[in-house]
């Protein structure tokens, strides 16, 4: 049996613990409704480009573009694999980093070679044990995060592909369906499939479009622009399932030391009635031997 | 007075959504200014100062480039970032500008001309378009 006091000390250390679980339950809370308020602030931007993008394309349909185009022979994939900076939060990095690596054994199997571009510290630490190439790695920047972060991201992948470097592009990122739902996604970002335009062609004065530069120009101006929207997107996706995985894993922690120092109590007051009774039966123990 | 609706969306946030008198773009064709009825028109965006007339007010806005879609009677301007005039911060605009200016003069090897000029004329144009606000 333990002593009363490693016990004591015992429960104070899950007590503090616990403190620490506890509140980065609510950081993670409170950071990941700020990710959330920057998902829906980011929605009509991304909505507004699917659309104008979809129209373009199928208007200037049987036109080439670098980016729409796929290559013929495939011998290089770029997969961009998108975690978080920080751990505690549960499952939710290796899930992504196992799809990822998944993806890559398939790609390999298809005879390409593989190259990881990464965002986020646990991503990149990964793919460098994992003896495929790092091409390029974004630590400590999922904190700070900005379009400026995805531009940098999507031209240096879409400058590859059009340079012939890549011929394949793939996102793997943490979507964000729900606060309980965080599974990895993947994606294929080039060669890119234009979105279809959700709204029927437009009828009456308003189906004369005016195009400035032409078709051919605007689409080869935006569609850049499209791949760092989709990458900017993953970012932020990344980020708010982050902070709800955090959210999810931090609570059972908390649930957990409740369960240990409940059980703990118990030891600790099993314990001291043991001592008590053990000392009670010495002193009737003596007492009986001074009257015998 | 009929009017349009404008809406100035970025990355993060929507910075204007009002009904509006006239907008005047900067294509990169050239400037066009959109009135209510205009037809549709899907045009790219240049660097420069987006205004449009409110209740008989001229207001100005920066934006970095993007493109605007015309159609319905409302215009949409998607833009890597705007500021209002007045929201943009000079001091800051100036060091870019500087920072910008010895890029290009340095000239080293790794320098991303296209880049370093983009961002010395967004810095050039933030500035000329604050200064107008005072």
């Amino acid at each position: 049996m333990p002593s009363l006091k490693d016990v004591k000390m015992k429960i104070v250390g899950v007590g503090k613990t616990k403190q620490i679980t506890k509140a980065m339950n609510m950081v993670a809370s409170a950071k990941l409704r700020g990710a959330q308020a920057r998902i829906e602030r980011f929605r009509p931007y991304a909505a507004k480009y699917r659309q104008v993008i979809g129209e373009l394309a199928s208007k200037a349909e049987g036109m080439s573009h670098s980016l729409l185009a796929a290559h013929e022979n495939k011998k290089n994939c770029a997969i961009i694999m998108i975690t978080s900076d920080r751990g505690l939060c549960g499952g939710f990095n290796a899930n992504i980093i196992n799809r990822a690596m998944k993806l890559a054994e398939e790609k390999k199997a298809e005879g390409m070679d593989v190259s990881f571009i990464c965002v986020g510290r646990k991503g990149r630490d990964a793919a460098k044990k994992s003896g495929f190439k790092l091409d390029l790695g974004y630590g400590d920047r999922m904190g700070s995060l900005d379009f400026a972060l995805a531009s940098t991201v999507g031209k240096e992948a879409i400058h590859c592909y059009v340079n012939g470097d890549y011929d394949e592009v793939w996102l793997v990122y943490g979507e964000f369906v729900s606060m309980a739902q965080q599974p990895p996604a993947c994606l294929q970002l080039m060669p890119l499939k234009a979105p279809k335009s959700e709204e029927p062609a437009r009828e009456g004065p308003g189906s004369e479009y005016i195009y400035e530069p032409d078709e051919a120009k605007l689409l080869s101006d935006l569609l850049p622009r499209y791949i760092n929207v989709q990458v900017y997107r993953a970012l932020l996706d990344t980020s708010a399932s982050e902070h709800a995985a955090r959210m999810a894993a931090m609570d059972n922690a908390t649930r957990n030391c409740n369960d240990m120092i409940q059980t703990l109590t118990l030891l600790y007051n099993k314990t001291r009635q043991a001592s008590i009774t053990s000392e009670l039966i010495d002193i009737v123990g003596g007492a009986e031997a001074l009257n015998g | 007075m009929s009017t349009l609706k404008l809406e100035v969306v970025t990355p993060d946030k929507t910075v204007v959504s009002e009904d509006v008198e006239m907008v005047i773009c900067p294509g990169s064709e050239g400037e066009f200014g959109v009135l209510p009825q205009h037809i549709s028109l899907l045009s790219a965006l240049k660097i420069g100062p987006l205004r449009y007339r409110r209740d008989g007010k001229d207001e100005c806005i920066f934006i970095s480039g993007g493109f605007a879609d015309v159609n319905n009677n409302k215009c949409s301007v998607l833009a890597e970032s705007a500021e209002r005039d007045c929201d943009i911060d000079q001091a800051r605009a100036e060091e870019a500008r500087k920072r910008a200016e010895k890029r290009l003069a340095e000239h080293t090897d790794d320098l991303d001309e296209a880049r370093a000029e983009a961002a010395l004329r967004r810095a050039i144009m933030r500035l000329e378009i604050a200064r107008k606000a005072i």
